[in-house]
């Protein structure tokens, strides 16, 4: 018994009864950009608020940050996402529980906010690296001048620290796209997820599989290349990657 | 809420959890740590060894890997492995695989990739002048990597070696999707069964979040103590 390949089922109609198979993956290929980039933006936003507060001359501040990214960064992604999934609304007093529940799009809103959350820990732990990494003179120029923390970190700090961690962040922002896929245990019908239907009403499991794999790769080499380009635009003549 | 707990759910599936779950997640870890750290370090040799086309495929290969998602590759050799089995034995028919050996190989083929990035860095963090040294000495290729070059290598990426273990550890959970009971699978067969999805959810959140946390606590220590001072 060998497997019989066809690579024409692209091109037929899917059950669904809405265009054909390719049509099927291109939707989940829309998918999974959508939820990965909901979750970047999250990810960014919380992420620079706990670097900053790892980063802080205050104790208290840096022990906030060190609990956050602990919280997250040891779970693995699936638990998180069954946590805001089934326990959450559970937790919460019956009405908004009950709200939560039905919600439409409700694994979109949870693997965004799962998935954000749990990467803003890896950005946070990046964004210190990349603050503490600046030398010390520049938060002292800066505070000899007059200006307060709020504003040493708004034009001098985070600017520069940003520029230096761009590569690792390209690397994170994959992994965010990588770590989409997951969400398909809390029924998130992204681009593996729409692979996998594909497959089970199809039964041509490596064209479905082959066509994902081709998806991401295209999505990694774009953002590769994109992100190259913002590195060269923003670079600081002379500096780091100033060649 | 915490009124409704019912905790002895916990306490009466501790066994299935600890004793088929556990056992199962932490022999997938070990093996495929293992396994990756081997393959990984061909790779990384591969990819080092100065040979255009074998340091291509290795790039290849590594780069490739890294870009897919876990979920996705587990999917593919859940399918594959039984073809490339018909393949290498010549059997007529698809062969069939355990879910163990299957998740195993996965395991193994995905975190080479991860494994031979950290080995590289450990072998390139070696000064040059090691290796010249080796084969001033007349060390063929082989003694000069196995003596000289590895062993330091090994220890210089050994805390990241291990922390890229805790996150396969975490990553493990995810054979969830071929309903395979690990850890979290059982906890989450026990859930449906009883109904009982807050608690047993929590419980395997707490037990991944201690084992992880400890385990990290341990890696930080190592790191200190193994630090060598340049």
């Amino acid at each position: 018994m060998n497997y019989t390949w066809n690579w024409h089922i692209f091109l037929e109609p899917n059950p669904t009864g809405a265009g054909t198979y390719f049509d099927m993956l291109l939707a989940g290929l829309k998918v999974t950009i959508v939820t990965s980039l909901s979750a970047w933006v999250i990810a960014l936003i919380f992420g620079t608020i706990v670097g900053i507060l790892r980063s802080l001359p205050s104790k208290l501040a840096t022990w906030i940050g060190f609990i956050y990214v602990e919280f997250f960064r040891n779970m693995p992604l699936l638990v998180q996402l069954f946590l805001w999934f089934f326990v959450l609304p559970e937790l919460l007093p019956r009405t908004a529980g009950l709200w939560l529940k039905q919600m439409p799009n409700a694994p979109f809103y949870t693997a965004a906010v799962g998935i954000g959350l749990f990467m803003s820990a890896r950005v946070a732990v990046q964004l210190a690296a990349g603050i503490g990494s600046l030398p010390r003179g520049q938060k002292m120029a800066a505070t000899a001048l007059g200006l307060t923390t709020l504003q040493v970190y708004r034009y001098v700090l985070l600017p520069m620290a940003f520029r230096i961690i761009l590569p690792p962040l390209t690397s994170e922002f994959l992994n965010t796209v990588k770590n989409s896929a997951v969400a398909i245990t809390i029924g998130l019908i992204e681009l593996t997820g729409a692979a996998r239907a594909m497959q089970e009403f199809s039964f041509q499991v490596f064209e479905a599989f082959s066509a994902a794999t081709l998806m991401y790769l295209v999505i990694n080499i774009i953002v590769v290349i994109g992100m190259r380009l913002l590195e060269r635009a923003v670079a600081i003549p002379g500096y780091i990657t100033g060649k | 809420m915490l009124a409704n707990f019912d905790f002895d759910v916990i306490r009466r599936s501790l066994s299935y959890l600890f004793i088929d779950g556990m056992t199962f997640t932490l022999t997938l870890t070990a093996l495929s740590a293992t396994g990756g750290l081997i393959f990984g370090t061909l790779i990384a040799l591969m990819r080092l060894s100065g040979y255009r086309v074998m340091g291509w495929i290795a790039g290849l290969y590594v780069d490739f890997m890294r870009s897919l998602p876990l979920v996705l590759v587990i999917f593919w050799f859940y399918f594959l492995v039984p073809y490339i089995g018909q393949w290498l034995t010549g059997s007529s028919r698809p062969i069939k695989v355990g879910a163990f050996a299957s998740s195993l190989i996965t395991f193994i083929m995905f975190e080479a990739a991860y494994f031979s990035e950290i080995m590289r860095a450990g072998i390139q963090s070696i000064s040059r002048g090691q290796p010249a040294a080796a084969s001033a000495l007349g060390l063929t290729y082989a003694q000069t990597m196995r003596y000289v070059v590895l062993p330091q290598a090994f220890r210089n990426m050994l805390p990241v070696l291990l922390t890229q273990t805790i996150v396969l550890f975490q990553d493990t959970s995810l054979v969830y999707v071929l309903s395979i009971p690990d850890f979290l699978g059982a906890a989450s067969k026990v859930a449906q069964r009883d109904g009982r999805l807050v608690e047993m959810y929590l419980f395997a959140a707490v037990v991944y979040f201690t084992i992880s946390c400890i385990a990290s606590y341990g890696v930080r220590r190592l790191q200190s103590r193994i630090a060598i001072i340049r």
